[in-house]
């Protein structure tokens, strides 16, 4: 289905298909009255192959962000284009086929305690009607290329963190997603989990040509996997370029802070 | 003790079951109202999958006015009811119509805090893979909360042992009218004590096998 050398992030000059436009976008709730944004005129190109890291502190809007790219937040203005498709307006059975092509992973995995390792990864396939044998087929695929194939009878309440991020990741997986949301995955984890967990995730956009966007707060997940980066800062971005850039030489304090340069007697 | 038993023995057997008749039918029947009314309840609040303010708000309403009816009042003021729906307010079937109007708000509550107990993580990973909020409620939140909402299956048996009791009072059979009439109509101690005896056997019985239940069917902490 791809290419995997022509998706290999940060390639060389090859024309790239843009996978996911943010035009504009803007969110503002209303808690008993009181106005709160969330995301004021965020517009964002992240491209096919791109490991697009979204970084910023705890509040600065970057998980509504992520989650208004399969819509389960509704941008207030703005739009959403995705390979081309603007899916802003979206729902009911359209919206539902756009969420199986983009995978998610979450900081506290979200798996499901009373499902086996293997039926949590199927659960994609089984809400899209696939035949038992062929999602378990699927499955057992997944679980091999994450590692974990021996665990799938076991519960998720069996495994360590880093194995649960796995089969999160497995489960992202299912349905041959183009695009794989990642909000804050490592947060959770200590930092051996977290590198052989950002290595898969590397891996598999490398080898599968997946667009990854990560958010996180940590600096470190931006270092060591992706191509590009957006900084958010109190609900705008206040920067973006290729990581390798923006790493180098960061235009705005918040990039500094983020990056640890900061003077501490200041 | 042998001539208690020749005298008294099959009327305990039968109130024992028609006991168990009233309490395991009319919970049947209340958790096929009452799973979907704590489901609805809970998809309609707001934030929720479904938020629609106007239902909860009559949803809820109805589930606490139903709460707050003393149950021996209820019992009386169904009467009519009863008859209209069962053709008689007596026996068996003249205690489900009462039982199930009881208890149907109260399961609706205990599924309702049975469904609140799941992560809206969960719920939300759910329907980032593309989960229709029908697949979210039967695949997800039903199946996610299974345990918790077996165990409050056992507490709804327990209570309607108590409420059948009631029951017994105004003609409904079983083991409270014969513990009202043998025990407090004809002092007779000992019939009383041993439907009292029937009663603690029963509640324990069900209590650890909802107890069993709940555990094999509970995956976490394995």
């Amino acid at each position: 289905m791809f290419a995997p050398s022509l998706a290999v992030a940060g390639g060389y000059g090859l024309e790239w298909r843009v996978m996911i436009q943010l035009k504009n976008l803007s969110k503002t709730y209303s808690t008993r009255g009181v106005e709160h944004t969330a995301l004021e005129d965020v517009s964002l190109t992240i491209e096919d192959g791109d490991i697009f890291g979204i970084i910023g502190i705890s509040g600065a809007g970057k998980s509504t962000l992520v989650r208004c790219i399969n819509l389960l937040e509704k941008p207030t203005s703005g739009s959403v284009v995705i390979d081309g498709i603007d899916v802003t307006a979206f729902d009911g059975r359209q919206l539902s086929d756009l969420r199986a092509t983009i995978g998610m992973i979450f900081q506290d995995f979200n798996l499901f305690a009373q499902r086996t390792v293997l039926e949590n990864v199927t659960f994609p396939l089984e809400i899209r009607g696939d035949d038992r044998a062929d999602r378990e087929r699927r499955g057992m695929e997944l679980l091999d290329l994450v590692g974990l194939s021996a665990k799938a009878k076991q519960y998720p309440s069996q495994l360590s963190g880093g194995q649960q991020q796995r089969v999160s990741i497995a489960r992202a997986l299912a349905n041959h997603p183009r695009v794989i949301l990642c909000d804050e995955a490592t947060s959770a984890l200590d930092s051996l989990t977290t590198n052989s967990v950002l290595k898969l995730l590397r891996q598999i956009n490398q080898e599968m040509g997946v667009t990854m966007v990560a958010i996180t707060h940590e600096i470190g997940v931006v270092e060591k996997i992706c191509n590009r980066v957006a900084v958010i800062d109190g609900s705008r971005i206040v920067e973006q370029g290729s990581a390798a850039e923006v790493l180098e030489d960061p235009r705005t304090d918040v990039t500094r802070r983020l990056l640890g340069r900061v003077r501490w007697d200041a | 003790m042998r001539e208690f038993l020749t005298e008294y023995g099959q009327l305990l057997v039968d109130g024992t079951l028609a006991t168990l008749a009233m309490v395991f039918i009319s919970t049947a029947i209340t958790y096929v109202l009452g799973v979907p009314l704590g489901v609805l309840v809970t998809v309609t609040a707001p934030g929720s999958l479904k938020p629609h303010r106007g239902l909860n708000a009559v949803l809820g309403w109805i589930v606490n006015t139903g709460r707050s009816i003393p149950f021996i009042i209820l019992l009386v003021a169904l009467i009519p009811v009863t008859r209209l729906i069962m053709g008689t307010s007596l026996g068996t079937a003249g205690a489900i119509v009462p039982l199930v109007v009881a208890a149907t708000p109260f399961v609706a509550r205990m599924v309702e805090s049975s469904l609140a107990e799941l992560s809206s993580g969960v719920i939300e990973a759910a329907l980032s893979y593309g989960a229709s909020t029908w697949q979210v409620i039967w695949k997800v939140m039903l199946r996610e909360s299974l345990p918790s909402i077996a165990r409050g299956a056992s507490i709804t048996l327990i209570t309607l042992v108590g409420y059948s009791a009631m029951a017994g009072a105004v003609g409904a059979g079983g083991l409270g009218d014969i513990a009202i009439r043998y025990g407090y109509y004809r002092y007779q101690d000992d019939v009383m004590i041993a439907t009292i005896v029937i009663l603690i056997v029963l509640v324990q019985l069900i209590q650890t096998s909802g107890d069993l239940a709940a555990r094999a069917l509970d995956k976490r902490n394995r």
